[in-house]
């Protein structure tokens, strides 16, 4: 058996079927005893890596390693790595008993009895050993796999999808639950999801990808506050994002055009230095004010906006809001009693703080990592 | 309900033709059980004939279609014809053999062909439903030129057959195993070796306990192919006689009585089988 601890760290990592490029040379390193996430929409390499660190995929070049120690060429069966997988593949023939207590069987641990119980008791279902997996329900199905992986004391364990196939109810709590197991247990959790929602809540570390690259890596509130790219900027949350050049530099941050109108970003949060660019300010960060109403000292302001569409969903109201150069902008305005509700047609400034927009390469596709029908599951 | 109102008020009013309506729908709604017991009954009256003659003591040597006079002479004395357990004998040899021939190589072929890819894949999986779509006189025709010019013609007989059998009995076991293995998740497997099961302990814990019903399956199809296969056998037994050879040759000569007996109770071998496999299938759903 390899060294159980230490860092999950893929080194140069490239996959590829036949002439499809899966993974393409992905360095990355998971923190020990992190709750890691990779996200990404479907066919974006994220369960390929997974799977490639759990040995059921060879990978075509680079290698893998957990702490010091090379695991890339060793048989799953030799990796101190345990899978979640998707829908679970539980043994329909062997009972939940069974199931937990057959990695401990297959590496001959004397007390697999005692741990197994344990581990039914921790996942709240000692009274179920000896039920089969059909007798369960989705969720008791899903905790049945997660404690026959956990029941080995991985040093990684890997989920694939492992809310995937429950309802959304359900899925909110095993989020919470799995971090509160996380935590206690202490083992490097990398989790593979397509859902921006379930990768956030849960995950201390993101990483974001998209073509067999990952797009961007850090904190959730990084990622989300701090795009760098426009799939970054649309796959997690909404953006807004309007056709803009930089005309100049003012101290801290970067003077730029917006369709005629001046305003500021921070050069920290602006990814190109000069010439065409995105700039991207989320939905919620926008203020619509009724046109010449306040002064706006210190703030970006866009004016010449006229509101075309107000949806009051309780917690907020969404207006889009069509401007001058006729794109329409989202924003979010939550429903605090301090805004003054607007209607259908009334003209308005938008005004945001200068550190709450981001600037992006004009050259990628402002659609880029947008949910379409198909992709929602 | 709408229909039944509508239909009243075209036909106008009166008892008569009312009442007539419903005998006629009372009928209509029973066909397909009164269709389904007709076709049962259609099934077990052979079935009935062979046992009931089974206790049939005929006035002559032969056996006759008349119920003379009860009996447990033939039950008592099934080995008492010229022949008869010795070609039973021969049937349950050649049987058991091809069936254990046939389900092992059909099983490993029927991996190969669901969890390998190679080349010829393609082909095989076509060239396997050969024998199935063969006429049996030409199969065994064919077969019997083949050992006759590999000069097997002094050894016709329990290893001919063995061979032949094996043969035809192959492809119904690829298909029938290939049908569950294709039904079966890979990802269990995978799941075996992420849980430190090695390649061999994999197969034995997780894929063949769950590939057992398929295969179990494809051996009763197996043995029951060869147990009553004729033609094939007639081809290649040479001078010996199985179970199904035997009974033809009696039917040409004299018909012993016993033979009902053992008909009688290779059907009740078989009713076990199929009544206990779907007892302990309800038992297991019971629990479930």
């Amino acid at each position: 058996m390899a060294e159980t601890s230490g860092d999950l760290r893929f080194e140069g990592i490239t996959k590829k079927f036949g002439d499809f490029v899966a993974v393409d040379d992905l360095d990355l390193t998971v923190p020990q005893g992190s709750f890691f996430a990779l996200l990404g929409p479907s066919g974006c390499g994220k369960t390929t890596s997974l799977r490639m660190a759990a040995g059921l995929e060879e990978p075509t070049a680079g290698r893998v390693l957990i702490g010091e120690t090379d695991i890339t060429g060793l048989r799953p069966y030799k990796r101190p790595v345990n899978t979640v997988f998707q829908s679970y593949a539980l043994f329909p023939h062997l009972t939940i008993f069974d199931n937990v207590a057959f990695g401990l069987r297959r590496r001959g641990v004397q007390d697999f009895k005692k741990k197994t119980q344990d581990m039914l008791e921790l996942v709240q279902l000692d009274g179920y050993a000896a039920r089969k997996p059909t007798q369960l329900s989705g969720g008791q199905q899903q905790r049945v796999a997660l404690a026959r992986a956990l029941v080995n004391e991985p040093g990684v364990l890997l989920l694939d999808e492992p809310l995937g196939a429950l309802d959304l109810k359900l899925r909110r709590q095993m989020q919470i639950e799995l971090k509160r197991i996380q935590t206690d247990v202490g083992i490097t959790f990398v989790h593979v999801t397509h859902d921006q929602e379930e990768a956030m809540t849960m995950a201390d570390t993101i990483a974001v990808m998209n073509h067999g690259v990952i797009e961007q890596m850090g904190t959730p509130a990084e990622l989300y506050e701090n795009p760098r790219t426009t799939f970054v900027a649309n796959f997690l949350g909404q953006s807004n994002l309007i056709m803009a050049t930089v005309t100049g530099r003012s101290g801290d941050s970067l003077v730029v055009d917006c369709e005629g109108q001046t305003i500021e970003v921070e050069a920290s949060r602006s990814h190109v230095e000069s010439g065409r660019a995105w700039l991207g300010v989320r939905p919620e960060k926008l203020t619509a004010v009724p046109t010449g109403r306040e002064d706006h000292a210190g703030a970006n302001v866009l004016t010449g906006g006229k509101v075309s569409d107000v949806s009051f969903v309780g917690v907020s109201t969404q207006y889009l809001v069509a401007m001058p150069w006729g794109e329409e902008l989202m924003v979010f305005q939550q429903n605090t009693g301090q805004h003054t509700p607007l209607g259908h047609g009334d003209t308005v400034d938008l005004v945001w703080s200068p550190g709450h927009a981001f600037l992006l390469d004009a050259k990628q596709d402002a659609h880029a990592g947008m949910m379409t029908p198909e992709d929602d599951e | 309900m709408a229909t039944s109102t509508a239909e009243r008020s075209t036909a106008g009013p009166g008892t008569r033709p009312h009442a007539r309506r419903s005998v006629g729908r009372w009928f209509a709604n029973r066909l397909v059980l009164f269709i389904g017991i007709l076709v049962l009954v259609y099934t077990f009256v052979p079935i009935g004939y062979i046992i009931a003659l089974s206790f049939n003591q005929p006035t002559g040597r032969s056996a006759t279609a008349e119920f003379d006079a009860f009996t447990w002479h033939n039950w008592a004395s099934i080995c008492e014809p010229d022949g008869l357990c010795d070609s039973l004998k021969l049937s349950l040899g050649v049987s058991i053999t091809a069936t254990i021939l046939a389900t092992l190589l059909g099983t490993l072929m029927a991996f190969a062909l669901v969890r390998h890819s190679f080349r010829g894949r393609g082909a095989s999986n076509l060239v396997i439903f050969l024998p199935m779509a063969t006429p049996e006189v030409v199969m065994g025709a064919s077969l019997l030129a083949m050992f006759v010019s590999l000069g097997f013609d002094s050894i016709l007989g329990f290893i001919t057959l063995v061979i032949a059998h094996t043969l035809f009995c192959l492809s119904f076991v690829v298909v029938t195993v290939k049908a569950r293995l294709t039904g079966m998740d890979s990802r269990l497997e995978q799941a075996a070796m992420d849980l430190y099961a090695n390649e061999w302990q994999t197969f034995r814990l997780v894929t063949l306990p769950l590939a057992m019903p398929g295969i179990v399956a494809a051996a009763l199809l197996a043995f029951s192919l060869s147990f009553d296969d004729f033609i094939v056998s007639n081809f290649t037994a040479g001078q010996s006689v199985t179970f199904p050879l035997y009974i033809y040759g009696s039917k040409l000569k004299d018909f012993p009585p016993q033979l009902f007996a053992v008909g009688t109770i290779m059907f009740l071998v078989s009713f076990v089988f199929v009544i206990g496999g779907e007892l302990w299938r309800m038992r297991r759903r019971a629990r479930a």
